[in-house]
């Protein structure tokens, strides 16, 4: 591989007209996702499911637009377009195979019958997730800006809020999972937030000031970090299930504090765990922030006659910020997965829907609890990641 | 340190003797119990299970390990270089996926028990190790790899005499944690029916018995400790062992 | 014998070096002087092949370099780099058996050729042949990155920027030690510096480049005396023209009969030097000695005459 290293190309060919390595990938993945069953028909929702190729679930015109599409994204991937038309082209053949995923449903289910479940099979999933590849591939390549990723991201959320208002979707097995749970569903998406984001917005409360602490004073440091390590290792479930003898014996014998809803199982428990999980990231990356502040400037704001109050305020804390913040990147998306465990102790969120779907084997369940905070993760860290490139500007990346 | 081993000693010595007799520690755990619920788990040896967890999380790793460093090596060649943009954003997106998901995710290809856990565990191991590697193998000092291409090695030489000895410290940072994600998710398999010390814990919910959650999770907490600290002296060593001592390990 | 022929490197749209050619004589040591961006570096890095030209050929002793493949073709050739390029993992006598090892030399032999090569650098063999390159100070750092591109006993040897880190005395006493090796190996040296006191000390040519080209190739009394660009002759400096023109001549060369007082200079010492003494102990001419005995005298006006442009 040393002794081509470059070889200089002059072609009279257009750029487009040549093969892309990552197209290629795709394209192969894509072919496989074509060649697999696009839907799965069960006749109710537990047995086996019977497998619709592409051709089967859809009526012959729409199916000659979706191949159609389909093909037009493949000689996307391909081909060496720029990377704009790509990110269409990509978007578009996802936005098509979404749209007709609930029409084969429609189309698969026997009218009247409530009890046939059409879920997406192994193709479908399979050609999603060529396509998306095609678009993180070409949003990669555009190096969008943090306000951009942003707008993106709100575009496609309202795109799939659209598609889901619409109805099109209404015959798929998971909103059929959940149409008949929709309040639970609500309800539990509520304790699922409440979880995540009250347990990071406590972590922040305590562990910044702790984390300043630590900085100050080196004996805290070690005593601190080493037990917050610790805390890190216990598994989940494990530390979910020790608060709660703790927590019940808080709410039996302190006054006054069931009534602010402390209990032994449910939401407190796992409110408290997953505060516990949250402190290290959130402390470590404020030290470690704080640390990364150039000597030169604490320097100069000595020289300049600043209090320690004035520099922790005015330097110290303004340019370990983005640092912070990646901490809090971490634990936020760290938690909207760990909320699902909460449901093994009686905590609520969207675990609820995991576990109970595990139980009856009924994947669409698991899927309904699944997706929700998969997507809510990925938002979030594509927030957070936004907001830590807009306040790193001026240096001091993490 | 001379303490901190002292501690870690007693620690592994202590778990030892839990895992062979568990029930001279029956006394402790009775603290633990109401209306006569069995101090220590009795549905399985502990263990068998305590093994059980090692070798689903040791094989998963080892498979990670293997494939995330292959790929890593692939994407910083010349030929694979078109992969590394993409390859870096799939990670990160990969790493928002939560492990609860993925395992939930595994069951209706794979079935209930081992084989979901092991495959999530693979999945989710796979992404640390593969950053860390792509970070050891792209963060290597210019002047060096450049002395080694002007000292005439080949592609081949240069990967396996200097890239790869030098990102090892890199690469084993990303394995630790790996080990440790993968030990404290393999808990959550036993709700998909894999044989690990999720059992006793789960088995302590049910039944409201905190005993068995306090050993179930002391078993895997002190395992993830132990491990944790093993490698990071490995890594240490080989830090010094390479010169490197003064580069931070990621 | 180095023979570039019209190479041009093209980056994008801007050539980084733009149709030079040039020849470096055997055992010669040729110095590329330039500002950062002038195309120096590039120019030597195509010399073993770590930048492949755009276009033109570069034959070593009459053979294109294309005709071997570039790592059979860089292990013939040493290649010594600012900041040393050690390998941080392996030991000093590991670093400098790298080339022998690749070519395959028994092991007895490269034992022999890494003590032999540690004592010419003065790196005594027992102490520091299996210590870890981050264990040794700066200057010792250097000397065995140049032993490594030693090593294979190459009889072409490229170095960029080698002294750029070491600090003025280091600095020095390394230069002094390349051209002892230079003359006793006859070794063809290409050496890459923005440094004009260096390339004017160590070369028997320099090679003057901005901008990718090449503005003068000539021996250092030319280029001083004879600047091809305004360029040129801002890189040496007006002001240092006469003092540099000067330390390039030994007193040895300029002894005049006569007998004069003060402290004596040794025959071996720069011009330059001599000019400096006599200035300052304000003397127009002091006694010259070789070997302890007093040969002569060194006259003040006799430098200023040598000081002067060259007709």
């Amino acid at each position: 591989m040393s002794i081509a290293e470059t070889a200089p190309t002059t072609t009279t060919r257009p750029a487009w007209l040549a093969l892309d390595k990552i197209g290629v990938l795709i394209a192969l993945v894509s072919a496989a996702g074509a060649a697999l069953p696009f839907a799965l028909f069960r006749a109710n929702r537990i047995v086996l499911g019977e497998p619709k190729s592409l051709l089967a679930a859809l009526p012959a015109p729409e199916t000659t637009i979706l191949v159609a599409v389909l093909l037009l994204g493949f000689a996307a991937a391909l081909l060496r377009f720029s990377a704009r038309i790509k990110l269409t082209i990509g978007f578009l053949v996802l936005a098509v195979l979404f749209i007709f995923m609930g029409w084969s449903a429609s189309y698969l289910t026997p009218d009247g019958d409530t009890f046939a479940r059409v879920s997406p099979g192994a193709g479908f999933w399979i050609l999603a997730f060529a396509f998306a590849l095609l678009v993180a591939d070409a949003l990669t390549r555009l190096k969008f800006g943090p306000w951009q990723r942003i707008a993106i991201l709100f575009a496609v959320a309202a795109a799939l809020a659209l598609l889901l208002w619409s109805g099109s979707w209404n015959d798929l097995s998971i909103l059929k999972e959940y149409s008949t749970r929709a309040a639970a569903f609500w309800n539990e998406a509520r304790t699922h937030l409440a979880l995540a984001f009250g347990s990071v917005a406590i972590a922040i409360v305590v562990g910044v000031p702790l984390g300043i602490l630590c900085y100050r004073v080196k004996a805290v440091r070690a005593v601190v970090l080493n037990t917050l390590n610790i805390v890190q290792t216990i598994p989940s479930i494990a530390l979910f299930g020790l608060l709660i003898a703790p927590l019940a014996w808080i709410a039996a014998n302190v006054a006054g504090a069931s009534a602010i809803g402390i209990s032994g199982i449910g939401t407190a428990p796992a409110l408290v765990a997953l505060f516990a999980y949250s402190l290290l990231p959130v402390v470590s990356n404020t030290v470690v922030g704080l640390q990364s502040v150039s000597p030169a400037a604490i320097d100069a704001a000595k020289g300049m006659g600043m209090t320690g109050r004035q520099r922790l305020f005015g330097v110290e804390l303004p340019l370990a910020f983005p640092v912070i913040l990646t901490g809090i990147r971490i634990v936020l998306v760290q938690n909207i997965g760990l909320a699902t465990i909460a449901a093994l102790i009686g905590g609520g969120g969207f675990g609820v829907f995991v576990f109970q779907g595990i139980g009856q084997t009924a994947m669409d369940l698991v899927l309904l609890g699944a997706v929700p905070t998969v997507a809510l993760a990925f938002a979030a860290a594509v927030v957070l990641d936004a907001l830590v490139e807009m306040t790193s500007r001026g240096g001091n990346a993490p | 340190m001379k303490i901190g081993l002292v501690v870690r000693l007693i620690v592994l010595l202590l778990l030892l003797a839990f895992l062979v007799s568990p029930q001279s520690f029956a006394g402790f755990f009775t603290l633990l119990t109401k209306n006569n619920q069995p101090p220590i788990y009795n549905q399985g040896s502990l263990l068998d299970l305590t093994l059980n967890h090692l070798a689903i999380v040791g094989i998963a790793t080892l498979a990670a390990t293997i494939i995330a460093v292959g790929l890593a090596i692939l994407v910083t060649r010349p030929f694979g270089a078109e992969f590394l943009p993409l390859s870096r954003s799939l990670a990160n997106i990969g790493q928002t996926f939560p492990p609860v998901a993925v395992l939930a995710l595994a069951v209706p290809m794979l079935g209930f028990g081992t084989a979901p856990t092991l495959v999530a565990l693979f999945l989710y191991g796979l992404l640390p190790i593969f950053e860390n590697t792509l970070t050891g193998l792209s963060n290597l000092p210019s002047a060096v790899t450049d002395a080694a291409k002007g000292v005439g090695m080949t592609g081949w030489q240069r990967l396996l005499k200097v890239e790869l000895p030098l990102a090892l410290p890199v690469i084993l940072a990303g394995i630790r944690l790996s080990v440790v994600i993968s030990l404290a998710t393999a808990t959550i398999g036993s709700t998909v029916a894999a044989r690990t010390l999720g059992e006793v814990i789960i088995a302590g919910l049910l039944s409201g018995n905190t005993a068995f959650v306090l050993q179930g999770g002391l078993i895997v907490g002190a395992l993830a400790v132990l491990i944790y600290d093993a490698l990071s002296a490995l890594e240490r060593f080989l830090m010094a062992r390479t010169g490197q001592a003064g580069r931070a390990a990621a | 014998m180095i023979e570039i022929d019209g190479i041009t490197k093209i980056y994008g749209e801007t050539p980084v070096v733009d149709n030079v050619t040039l020849t470096v004589d055997p055992g010669t040591i040729c110095v590329v002087v330039g500002t950062s961006g002038s195309g120096k570096t590039t120019l030597m890095r195509m010399i073993n092949r770590l930048v492949e030209p755009t276009s033109g050929t570069i034959r070593i002793d009459g053979e294109d370099t294309r005709n071997v493949p570039a790592y059979e073709l860089r292990r013939r050739i040493g290649y010594a780099i600012q900041g040393h390029g050690l390998f941080p993992h392996r030991s000093v006598g590991q670093n400098i058996a790298t080339v022998p090892k690749l070519l395959g030399w028994d092991k007895p032999r490269i034992a022999n050729r890494v003590d032999e090569l540690m004592d010419l650098f003065q790196l005594d063999p027992a102490q520091f042949r299996d210590r870890l390159p981050n264990e040794l100070s700066g200057g010792q750092q250097q000397r065995v990155g140049v032993a490594r591109a030693l090593a294979a006993e190459p009889n072409i040897l490229l170095m960029d920027e080698p002294y750029g880190a070491l600090d003025p005395v280091i600095r020095a006493k390394a230069q002094e030690d390349l051209l002892a090796i230079q003359r006793r190996f006859k070794t063809t040296i290409v050496l890459v510096t923005h440094d004009m006191e260096e390339a004017i000390h160590l070369g028997s040519k320099i090679a003057v480049m901005d901008k990718g080209k090449l503005l003068q190739y000539d021996v250092p009394q030319q280029i001083i005396a004879r600047p091809a660009t305004p360029f040129v002759a801002e890189l040496i400096g007006t002001s240092e023209r006469p003092f540099r023109l000067l330390s390039l001549g030994r007193v040895a060369d300029h002894i005049e009969p006569g007998e004069a007082t003060g402290t004596p200079l040794d025959a071996g010492v720069s011009l330059r030097d001599a000019y400096a003494e006599l200035l300052w102990s304000g003397r127009p001419a002091l006694p010259v000695t070789r070997d302890g005995a007093v040969v002569g005298q060194v006259t003040l006006a006799q430098l200023s005459r040598l000081a002067a442009r060259p007709q």
